[in-house]
């Protein structure tokens, strides 16, 4: 019964797992959805999806007729299958097949070797990009690197058979046999790609996987719960209130068991991480769709569900890049993972973050692949080079932030306006503490906007023993040549209705 | 409406921003003008002379909001009166500052106005009486700091108006018009 429950549940929660952390292209990409909406919703997109390799861009080229093509995300990272772990990065690698006329040169571009994929992405502006895979479960044979005078001098090649359709589309199940050749022009470790590559190949890591998400994918959504056939695996039935107590009984059990085991010592904390991660993404799901049922829930409740899923939101990516893995490109493709993770988190707070939260949120979720604060900058100060929808912003003060390039400072500016309008504000002013309140972010961020209005004329400031707080500008509105006019409907009639009062 | 002395105070008066010195270019620029303005009226109304930076000063502080300006922002105010030739720092440490809410030469415009209305065109006065005597009650004359009217004395001088002449004491100097 626990495998094959928890079978299920790996496979359902990595789908929704990865959708959350990876598949930002379905967000941003042809549907446009807003990445709001209900998880429940994202699964179900997911689901319909062929599980495995099969996961066509949508910017289908010539490459799609010999090898499957590869999702990107829009920062150009690799979209990853559910449990799909990088392993290698090398730069500088062409890809082609030597007994194939017709196949495409593919010329210097990025390789990862991950535990399920060979992908191969060119080496140009996200958006832009192509991206090829080659299926691990498609190789039939490595060959070992030649070693000989000539191979000092060229650089090396590795040379792999995988199986293909009779068309020459490279296929796990295809009959036909093709030799794919990489050759590795940049600099790095070659001799321990190919111990990788052998690794990974070897580990058979899809052979794990493909039979549940088949499973699950069937009826699609998160209702093909092994509950619906009336059955559960040990033949119990399932049905009525003792049906959901037994249930309920099986899952803490399983919960339990997983917990117990992963805590025996570190080393099983390690290899129980991935399903600690999907168990948490499996709770958070299961709070987001518990408290809809009864309207009438205490805020208290509803105040720690949301706390319990945000820990959970911020548990996990399941595949960091490394220094190990990624080598040289260590923080072109930290940048790129970088761009992608910032999404959610910039959202939630109004388009901008602050670059201490995002390095604590970021390496909360990389988990035991911390980075240092100089590896962030770094990642984030490339951005600039890629065509990502986020940058790097430094304010006056030397307080960096992350922020859409989308964000504009006016749709800030009249936040804050509306703010320092109102009649309070026009009478006590506004500080930056109140601005943090309001407008829901970090007071230090908070304060970078109001110095930012300030700048622009919008407020202007009081500093006296109360402290320092923003007022409404409105010494433009004030007739230099007779002080005592008060021109009607201004910001300064609005500021004297609303002081008079306290004179 | 908050009144100092015979001044009615504006509005803004009460706005606490204009206490604190404006670091934004665009907006202390606004908040000086209208500092000139309030000072030189203040000063006209009240026939204020010099302000003294280190001393209290009624209309730098508003006890209604409990606000005072810095010495920085009197500073920044005053000095832009005199950089419009409204007002002169009296010393190297501007510490004291001389306000011109007539400049000299309209100050030597009223002196000669004053002249004529009296019929002395010819006579003699001096320094004292036109600052304290019977004849300048009533005008603008009356009352003026002794070195504002010696200045507009010595630019009318120059042009030939009056002869300024030294009197037996240093403090009683006269002056003969000559119209």
């Amino acid at each position: 019964m626990f495998t094959f429950f928890t079978h299920f549940q790996i496979s359902e929660s990595k789908q929704a797992f990865s959708e959350e952390l990876f598949d930002f292209k379905a967000q941003a990409g042809q549907n446009r959805r807003s990445a709001l909406s209900k998880p429940s919703e994202r699964v179900g997109v997911r689901f319909r999806l062929p599980p495995l390799f099969s996961v066509f861009s949508h910017r289908r080229s010539m490459a799609g007729k010999w090898l499957p093509a590869a999702e990107l995300t829009a920062s150009g990272r690799p979209v990853l299958c559910p449990g799909e772990i990088e392993s290698s990065l090398l730069s500088s690698v062409d890809l082609h097949s030597e007994e194939n006329p017709n196949f495409p040169n593919f010329k210097s571009g990025i390789l990862i070797l991950t535990t399920h994929r060979l992908l191969w992405i060119s080496d140009s502006a996200p958006g832009t990009a192509t991206a090829v895979a080659v299926p691990l479960a498609a190789i039939n044979h490595i060959f070992p690197l030649k070693k000989s005078i000539k191979s000092m001098f060229a650089s090396p090649r590795i040379r792999f058979q995988v199986s293909a359709a009779p068309d020459g589309k490279v296929d796990a199940g295809g009959s036909n046999l093709a030799v794919i050749t990489l050759v590795l022009r940049g600099k790095g470790d070659h001799e321990a790609f190919v111990s990788k590559f052998w690794e990974a190949w070897r580990a058979r890591a899809w052979e794990s996987e493909t039979p549940k998400s088949g499973s699950s994918s069937g009826t699609g959504g998160s209702g093909s719960r092994e509950g619906e056939s009336g059955w559960s695996s040990n033949g119990l039935r399932l049905a009525g209130v003792s049906g959901i107590l037994r249930k309920e009984q099986e899952m803490w059990e399983s919960t339990d068991k997983s917990l117990q085991e992963a805590f025996q010592d570190l080393n099983a904390l390690m290899s129980k991480a991935k399903e600690m991660v999907m168990l948490a993404e499996k709770m958070r799901q299961k709070l987001l769709s518990g408290p809809t049922t009864q309207p009438g829930a205490n805020d208290e409740e509803m105040g720690s569900k949301q706390e319990m899923q945000d820990w959970m939101l911020s548990v996990g990516i399941a595949s960091p890049v490394t220094k190990e893995s990624a080598g040289a490109l260590y923080h072109q493709q930290l940048s790129r993972q970088l761009a992608d993770f910032v999404k959610i988190p910039l959202e939630k707070a109004g388009g901008m973050i602050n670059l201490i939260d995002i390095y604590c949120l970021f390496n909360r979720a990389r988990g035991t692949e911390l980075i240092s604060p100089e590896d962030l900058l770094q990642a984030c100060s490339i951005w600039e080079k890629f065509d990502v929808p986020v940058m790097l912003r430094k304010f006056d003060s030397g307080v960096m932030v992350i922020q859409n390039k989308s964000h504009t400072d006016e749709e800030v500016f009249a936040r804050i306006k509306s703010l320092a309008l109102k009649p309070d504000a026009l009478k006590t002013g506004l500080s930056a503490s109140d601005a943090a309140m309001t407008l829901g972010i970090a007071p230090a961020m908070a304060k970078e906007h109001l110095l930012t209005a300030e700048s622009k004329g919008f407020l202007c400031r009081d500093v006296s023993a109360d402290g320092f707080q923003f007022y409404i500008n409105f010494f433009h509105e004030i007739d230099p040549s007779d002080l005592y006019f008060v021109k009607d409907y201004g910001i300064y009639d609005t500021w004297v209705k609303a002081a008079l009062a306290s004179w | 409406m908050q009144k100092l002395g015979d001044l009615k105070l504006p509005n803004f008066f009460n706005y606490p921003p204009y206490f604190t010195l404006q670091p934004v270019r665009d907006t202390r620029e606004k908040q000086v003008q209208l500092w000139k303005e309030l000072i030189l009226d203040y000063c006209r109304t009240q026939k204020i002379f010099v302000i003294g930076l280190e001393e209290e000063f009624p209309l730098f502080s508003n006890p209604v909001i409990e606000r005072t300006l810095s010495h920085e922002a009197k500073e920044a105010f005053l000095s832009a009166l005199v950089a419009e030739g409204r007002a002169e720092w009296m010393d190297k440490g501007h510490k004291k500052c001389l306000i011109l809410w007539h400049r000299i030469q309209d100050w030597a415009d009223l002196i000669l106005r004053f002249v004529r209305e009296n019929g002395l065109e010819d006579s003699v006065m001096t320094v004292e009486e036109i600052r304290s005597g019977t004849e300048s009650r009533g005008t603008e004359l009356h009352g003026m700091d002794r070195t504002v009217l010696m200045r507009a004395l010595k630019q009318l001088e120059h042009k030939g108006k009056l002869a300024i002449f030294k009197g037996t004491s240093a403090d009683d100097e006269g002056v003969k018009f000559s119209l």
